[in-house]
């Protein structure tokens, strides 16, 4: 909350600022003989005189909140008496969990130790001297930056390239969020796994045939050596998304040419946005259909042709996928044909050939790398897409190529591993991790080959 | 003639081989569109009846002393209150013949068991109905509500009641006591074990407030990197670099965004779980790069002409575009942000890994009360056993799917009605 009022107060000083500027450079231009004498446009005086104000002080808040938390908790620790001193990484965590909340009044402290009082009361007041300085000196920042910015207003002042730099070191900022966006991913997933791979070697993870990740609280515990072979898992995924993909290409490909090549403008209009409502329906959607419609209309279908299918089938949940993905392919493939010049069609009819002979044999091999590229990035989509395999798939990890059978995939383990109360630090958790670095992993070459591909198909037309 | 001849017959199969490959085409747009329509009439079909509940007519008397309750304003009176009496004994009121303590306990069963709370709020309403006696409609268990449903449809499903309760449904239906009344909790109230008493309202003011942060957030930021992208950025590997990122990022898994705001936002920053902050943030994350796609779209649509007219007249780059190129740009970036917004709306699995899928009762007031989503909402309902909440969960979909419907047509519509030609 005081954040927030300071936020607000930093930004009403950074408008105060603005006008002050302008009205300094009006008053300034007056005598000179109108705003023409100015560099800059008054209102760029104003942006300067306001940039000064309200940028130092944010740029101080950033870094305040970055770095005041782990300061007074080292503080703390290493003041703290040494009956309590931590011996290890988890009793550390422990320690600093404790004081923090007798610190915060979320523990009381009746029953406490009196050296732990002590330590939540140094806490305490740390932290009040931390807002307290940092709301100061984001004051005087800002007072000074006016006076500075205030000060520089004169007719000579080149105000406009000022500003206009520093708001395109904004844009860029922008821009490169979605680069730490990347590393941010890259960094929580790898430092994770690593963690876990010290735990459990990457040969039995990636080769491993057995996936039961529960650990044992105690050591004696009937089967409490969790295994945590990720096969099963990459075959489970790998068989969801084969069913998806022999649903999805024949027909999203199929529609992709007949409305490109064969419907007249009228089908066109209708049905193209019609399949294109499939790809706005949400995930958890498909998932509750899967689970609740089509997998028992299934396993009654399978038990007409006496044939046991089980109430959690891939083939269920693969051909609802299925559908979520067609229009994903009809689309990029309705792209990549229409974008195959006219001439090679012109040329292939004026030689006698049909229009499907046309298509199998001209259109189809022009745009096949499009094609192939915009496949790739469906399976990527299939192989990550989680919650109509959390809703309809299993959960048991089982080493089968039987589409009528229960498997689990890489997004559901993530799913169950995460949802619920856990140490943090356990393998089970971890390995959740790992796994959301092999999808990671997995999906980015993917999506970088396609992505390749469809570049290079697209520039070998334009 | 022996060649015309083989044509002839070549050209009548390569004519069948035609119309075959034609109604392939036919047949995929078939399939496509026979499963929009079943996957619609089905959800329909399920959920429609969620939107009307069965309630029940009773003669409620309420007693002070059974109530334990003598003054409305003593707050440790009623929390110390016994409201479950108050429908209880007009129930035995009503069916005067149950004596065995099983019978009663089944008997007890035909109303929610929220119903003593809701008399007592009404009450508190109404102080001076203290004592007095009403005849009012009574909110029905869930079990009462899916037979009363099925029955009225022809196919009653009495597999939950005992053959005492049906009886009394009965007797209750050819008095005139029992009847389907619109299901108002659905929308004023936050989630609930029981499914009469389970409502979307908490549910969808945390899609508000996690899509008013994503919006907030990401518009800017994505538009800001657009412009750069567009307008400014030179032509280096850097620049490369930032386009495959977003490229990228934009076919990265749902999940795995989740999985960040995860490590990042609440194991190292420590932000609270279950909170539309985080789900916000990672919501932003994930719909930068649709919103920096589209918007670098609309500014590309803007034709170089103005751009040279403005530099001619004198106007400086980085006012060119905020005068011109981003004014021109804007309607195109709003249809972006929309079907970005309306992407976030309807993502489940990234808000399940920062613990969104916490069970809330309380409707959330702001952005740092514990919250869920109306798709996690969904996907808890579907987990539950009970079979209304099969009901539930499709009315719950409907509502999502209509607000994605209404945010689609307003972005096709904006696109429509502001798109220039040049």
């Amino acid at each position: 909350m005081q954040a927030t009022n300071i936020l607000l107060m930093i930004i009403g000083l950074g408008i105060f600022a603005f006008y002050l500027g302008r009205g300094r450079s009006l008053a300034l231009a007056a005598p000179l003989g109108g705003i023409r004498k100015l560099h800059s446009l008054p209102s760029y005086y104003g942006y300067h005189a306001a940039l000064w104000c309200a940028m130092p002080p944010l740029i101080l808040l950033a870094l305040w909140m970055m770095f005041d938390e782990p300061l007074i908790n080292s503080i703390v620790i290493s003041s703290v008496a040494d009956e309590l001193a931590p011996t290890s990484a988890a009793s550390y965590n422990l320690l600093l969990n404790k004081i923090s909340n007798l610190a915060d009044g979320i523990l009381s402290q009746k029953g406490q130790s009196p050296a732990l009082i002590a330590a939540a009361d140094h806490m305490a007041s740390l932290q009040r001297i931390s807002r307290w300085a940092l709301t100061s000196l984001m004051l005087c920042l800002s007072l000074l930056g006016l006076l500075w910015g205030w000060s520089r207003v004169a007719a000579g002042f080149r105000a406009r390239p000022v500003v206009e730099r520093v708001m395109q070191n904004l844009l860029l900022a922008c821009a490169c969020l979605a680069i730490f966006t990347t590393v941010g991913i890259v960094l929580s997933v790898l430092f994770e796994s690593i963690q876990f791979f010290r735990s459990v070697p990457v040969g039995d993870f990636v080769f491993g045939l057995d996936w039961s990740p529960q650990t044992a609280i105690r050591e004696d515990q009937v089967g409490s050596s969790g295994s945590f072979g990720a096969v099963p898992l990459f075959v489970g995924t790998l068989l969801v998304s084969a069913v998806a993909m022999f649903v999805a290409v024949p027909v999203g490909l199929m529609s992709a040419i007949y409305l490109a090549e064969y419907a007249n403008k009228k089908v066109r209009a209708f049905a193209k946005p019609a399949l294109e409502v499939l790809a706005g329906i949400p995930t958890v959607v498909y998932g509750f259909f899967a689970a609740l419609t089509v997998a028992p209309y299934l396993r009654d279908l399978g038990a007409g042709f006496g044939l046991s299918v089980s109430s959690e089938s891939a083939l269920a949940a693969g051909v609802v996928m299925g559908v979520m993905i067609i229009p994903f392919i009809s689309s990029l493939a309705d792209d990549v044909i229409t974008a195959v010049p006219q001439s090679m069609r012109d040329g292939s009819l004026a030689m006698g050939a049909t229009q499907s002979e046309t298509v199998r044999n001209v259109i189809i091999p022009a745009a096949l790398p499009g094609i192939v590229g915009g496949v790739m990035l469906a399976v990527s989509r299939a192989i990550g897409e989680t919650m109509i395999v959390v809703m309809a798939a299993g959960l048991a990890a089982k080493l089968t190529a039987n589409p009528l059978d229960s498997v689990t995939t890489v997004t559901v383990q993530i799913v169950t591993l995460l949802t619920g109360d856990q140490e943090f630090d356990s393998p089970k958790t971890l390995a959740a991790f790992a796994l959301g670095l092999m999808l990671f992993t997995v999906t980015l070459l993917l999506n970088i080959f396609a992505l390749h591909i469809v570049k290079k198909y697209r520039e070998q037309y334009e | 003639m022996d060649n015309l001849d083989k044509i002839k017959h070549s050209l009548t199969k390569r004519n069948r081989a035609e119309k075959r490959f034609r109604w392939y085409g036919r047949l995929a747009i078939a399939i496509g569109l026979a499963a929009v329509i079943v996957l619609f009439t089905d959800i329909i079909g399920k959920g429609h009846g969620a939107f009307r509940i069965t309630y029940i007519e009773l003669d409620v008397h309420y007693d002070q002393d059974l109530i334990g309750v003598s003054n409305l304003t003593d707050p440790s009176q009623l929390a110390d209150g016994n409201w479950d009496a108050v429908p209880k004994s007009a129930l035995r009121e009503k069916f005067s013949d149950v004596s065995s303590r099983r019978d009663k306990r089944r008997l007890y069963g035909l109303l929610s068991n929220g119903a003593g709370f809701d008399l007592k709020d009404r009450l508190l309403a109404n102080p001076l109905l203290l004592g007095e006696t009403e005849t009012i409609w009574i909110l029905a268990d869930d079990d009462i509500d899916t037979y009363y449903k099925s029955w009225l449809d022809g196919e009653p499903y009495a597999a939950r009641l005992s053959d005492k309760q049906v009886a009394w449904i009965d007797q209750l239906h050819q008095e005139g006591k029992i009847r389907l009344q619109f299901n108002s909790n659905l929308f004023t109230r936050g989630d609930s074990r029981e499914p009469e008493q389970a409502g979307i309202r908490g549910a969808i003011m945390g899609s508000l407030l996690t899509l008013i942060l994503t919006m907030l957030l990401s518009f800017p930021i994505g538009v800001s990197a657009a412009i750069y992208l567009e307008e400014f950025a030179p032509k280096n590997r850097w620049t490369d670099f930032i386009e495959v990122n977003i490229n990228n990022l934009a076919a990265v898994p749902s999940i795995i965004f989740g999985l960040l705001g995860l490590a990042i936002f609440i194991n190292f920053f420590h932000v609270p779980r279950s909170v539309p902050i985080v789900g916000g943030l990672v919501l932003t994350l994930m719909t930068l790069p649709t919103i920096i796609i589209t918007s670098r779209a609309a500014i590309k649509s803007v034709p170089p002409s103005i751009r040279e007219a403005a530099l001619g007249m004198g106007a400086s780059k980085y006012q060119m575009v905020m005068h011109h190129v981003l004014p021109l740009g804007l309607p195109g970036m709003l249809t972006g942000a929309i079907i970005g917004m309306a992407q976030a709306l309807g993502e489940t699995a990234p808000l399940l890994m920062i613990g969104m899928v916490a069970f809330i009762v309380d409707i959330p007031a702001g952005f740092s009360d514990p919250a869920t989503v109306l798709p996690v909402q969904i996907f808890l309902w579907a987990d539950s056993p009970e079979r209304a909440f099969i009901e539930k969960t499709s009315a719950a979909i409907m509502v999502l799917l209509s607000f994605l419907i209404v945010m689609n047509t307003t972005a096709v519509w904006l696109r429509k009605r502001l798109e220039r030609r040049w």
